[in-house]
């Protein structure tokens, strides 16, 4: 019997009882737009962090100064004070691959310009600093290595900054006063909004790394090294290298110092919207498997229901194999139908989440392929039983049936 | 000239649990192409069981069966599937069609399990064909609960007739209607014997045995009486007879 003729059959029997196949696909529907609603939201929330972890830099390394011991007692990651400017210069020299290389020091400083004040973090950096954190300058130009060695009295200014102590003027060419030193501002930076971590990036004054050292924290040790990877697939090579290097700097002394890569930082960051994406999936997946059952428990009552049909069917010239794809296919329609309608409900009920909450949003079309496919399989693997059981009958007996 | 239906010592035994029901207990028959043949008997007589037989939807326990030259004995169950599908067309006491799907819907569903492919404009066909046949072209749209009882019998005896089949089995096929309707029906079967189908039918009623040309009775499981009918009805005549029958009773109602 042909394939088309059964689908006809099928779709022919459904429609003698539309609101009972509605409801029976219901189940399907409500598990399917659940899987494709926490699906979106879930993509919505992780290209959100990628979007801020992106905000970092490009293909990033860090260096953070390791633990120090004091008297017995161990300080934490970063206590360290043994990372030095010259280890930012040797990982410059040596590591094959990365192309720029900053070494830095963070400090918080009240700054004197124009008549007012404003406390805002300062960062000694190396000029390749904007290309490693991907930013660009909206005016003016980045300071040069030549400023560094001459540890100039430069800086280069965010937004926020510019905000609260340029409200006015162009801040190109003023003049703005850390610790009573005038620095000249030779550039401004374009805004880059705030970090995963709620931080202000914008908030920022960039000075040149020896400038920083010398005139600004008058310390010798270094917050950290950024150090910026040719390519994604380099990076963990050249996070090896630097490790081996810098442990090659200390002869043996056990590490204390910590490489990072941006990858390991946003996986941390999207794991807890995984774990979320990952329970919610779940407990779509149960309700996918309870309208399974919903779908089986109707079939085998119209399987009984249509017994004395079958008995015809199979009089007639109906194989066993006819009378399962019969009703397997009405299963597997009442399914897909249920994924078809899920699916949109799914999408419809992401875009009222992300219209009326605000939240990011992104339907994701391997999550609708996959749900149609699962629901198809659902039809296939809970439609299976009642066909199976409707294709074993005695024609004697079916025709008997009252 | 070969038999359509041979059956050489058929047995029938069904075990019910302990106890074994020998149903059909040795039946030799046989049947040549274009007879009309009324299998009667009482209930319990075994004449279902020997249908069940005839109709490939059971198998004999012993003894041979041969449909049109071909022994059945040892076919699987779709391989039976087919000979019914082929070789066979059924009538039922209860009409058996399927609801809420039309006349001409109903009649192509045998063409639908075809070995053969037919296209869905030549199945259009071959069921209008059909219902012609039997008078029921202006019917084709209508579904089964639109129909009188008699009309719905001619769609099964359609359904029946669209493949082609060598015999038409049916299993007492006026039971549920009225003397006039069964007159009604017979008159079509005789018509289509005439064409040269060849018919077996169940019945425990003389009146409507008596249309066909040989009479078969069942027994206990045997063939107690096997003859030719020799005052043979002819449909269009009884049916002119109860036409006269009744105008004759209007008449003396009237009066």
């Amino acid at each position: 019997m042909r394939l088309t003729a059964t689908v006809v059959i099928a779709l022919r029997a459904l429609r003698r009882n539309k609101l009972r196949s509605v409801l029976t696909a219901l189940g399907i529907i409500i598990g399917v737009a659940a899987v494709i609603a926490m699906v979106s939201i879930g993509n919505g929330a992780k290209s959100l962090v990628e979007g801020q972890i992106a905000s970092l830099g490009r293909n990033v390394i860090s260096v953070f100064p390791g633990s120090a011991t004091t008297g017995g007692m161990r300080g934490g990651w970063g206590t360290s004070s043994t990372l030095t400017i010259e280890d930012a210069q040797a990982i410059e020299r040596e590591i094959a691959g990365a192309v720029a290389v900053s070494g830095e020091v963070r400090d918080r400083q009240q700054v004197l310009a124009n008549g007012l004040n404003w406390n805002t973090s300062i960062l000694g950096e190396s000029p390749g600093y904007l290309s490693i954190r991907d930013w660009e300058l909206s005016s003016g130009a980045m300071f040069t290595a030549a400023d560094e060695r001459s540890t100039a009295k430069v800086a280069v200014i965010g937004q926020t900054v510019v905000t609260n102590l340029f409200p006015d003027v162009d801040p190109i060419g003023q003049t703005l006063r850390i610790r009573n030193l005038p620095f000249k501002v030779v550039g401004v930076l374009k805004p880059k909004g705030f970090n995963f971590f709620g931080s202000d990036q914008d908030d920022v004054v960039i000075v040149p790394l020896t400038s920083a050292m010398r005139r600004v924290s008058r310390r010798q040790n270094l917050s950290g090294i950024l150090i910026q990877a040719q390519t994604p697939e380099s990076i963990s090579r050249i996070q090896q290298d630097i490790t081996d290097l810098l442990q090659q700097r200390r002869g043996g002394r056990e590490p204390d110092f910590t490489v990072r890569n941006q990858m390991e930082l946003a996986e941390a960051a999207t794991a807890t919207s995984r774990t979320m994406t990952a329970l919610l999936g779940a407990i779509a997946g149960i309700s996918l498997v309870v309208g399974g059952i919903g779908i089986m428990n109707i079939m085998l009552v119209s399987v009984t229901e249509r017994t004395r049909e079958i008995g015809i069917r199979l009089a007639i010239g109906a194989h066993d194999r006819d009378v399962r794809m019969q009703f397997l296919i009405e299963a597997m329609i009442l399914s897909i139908l249920g994924g078809v309608l899920g699916v949109a409900l799914g999408i419809a009920s992401s875009e009222i989440v992300s219209s009326q909450l605000g939240w990011p949003v992104l339907v994701s079309t391997s999550a609708v392929v996959i749900a149609v496919v699962v629901s198809a399989v659902i039809g296939i693997v809970f439609g299976f039983y009642p066909a199976h059981k409707a294709a074993r009958l005695d024609p004697i007996d079916a025709l008997r049936f009252e | 000239m070969q038999p359509v239906v041979q059956l050489e010592n058929v047995t029938k035994t069904y075990s019910n649990g302990e106890v074994e029901v020998h149903a059909v207990r040795g039946i030799t028959l046989q049947v040549m192409p274009g007879e009309f043949v009324a299998i009667m008997g009482s209930s319990g007589s075994g004449k279902s069981t020997l249908m069940n037989v005839l109709g490939c939807l059971d198998r004999p326990t012993s003894g041979r069966y041969l449909l049109d030259g071909v022994d059945t004995s040892g076919l699987e169950r779709n391989e039976r599937a087919d000979l019914r599908n082929r070789k066979l067309g059924f009538v039922f006491q209860g009409f058996n069609l399927l609801s809420r799907t039309t006349a001409l819907e109903n009649v192509e569903l045998p063409m639908l399990y075809s070995a053969e492919r037919i296209s869905s404009a030549e199945r259009r066909r071959r069921a209008v064909q059909a219902l012609d046949i039997v008078g029921l072209s202006d019917r084709a749209e209508h579904l089964p609960n639109q129909l009188s009882g008699g009309q719905q019998q001619r769609v099964a005896i359609a359904r029946a007739l669209v493949n082609r089949p060598q015999v038409l089995l049916a299993d007492e096929p006026t039971g549920n209607l009225d003397s006039r309707t069964s007159v009604e029906i017979m008159g079509v079967f005789q018509k289509l014997n005439e064409e040269g189908i060849t018919i077996m039918m169940v019945t425990h009623e003389l009146d409507i045995a008596r249309f066909c040309r040989r009479n078969l009775i069942v027994r206990d499981g045997r063939i107690v009486r096997d003859e030719a009918v020799p005052d043979r009805l002819v449909a269009a005549v009884e049916m002119q007879r109860l036409r006269e029958a009744e105008t004759a009773a209007k008449l003396i109602g009237s009066t």
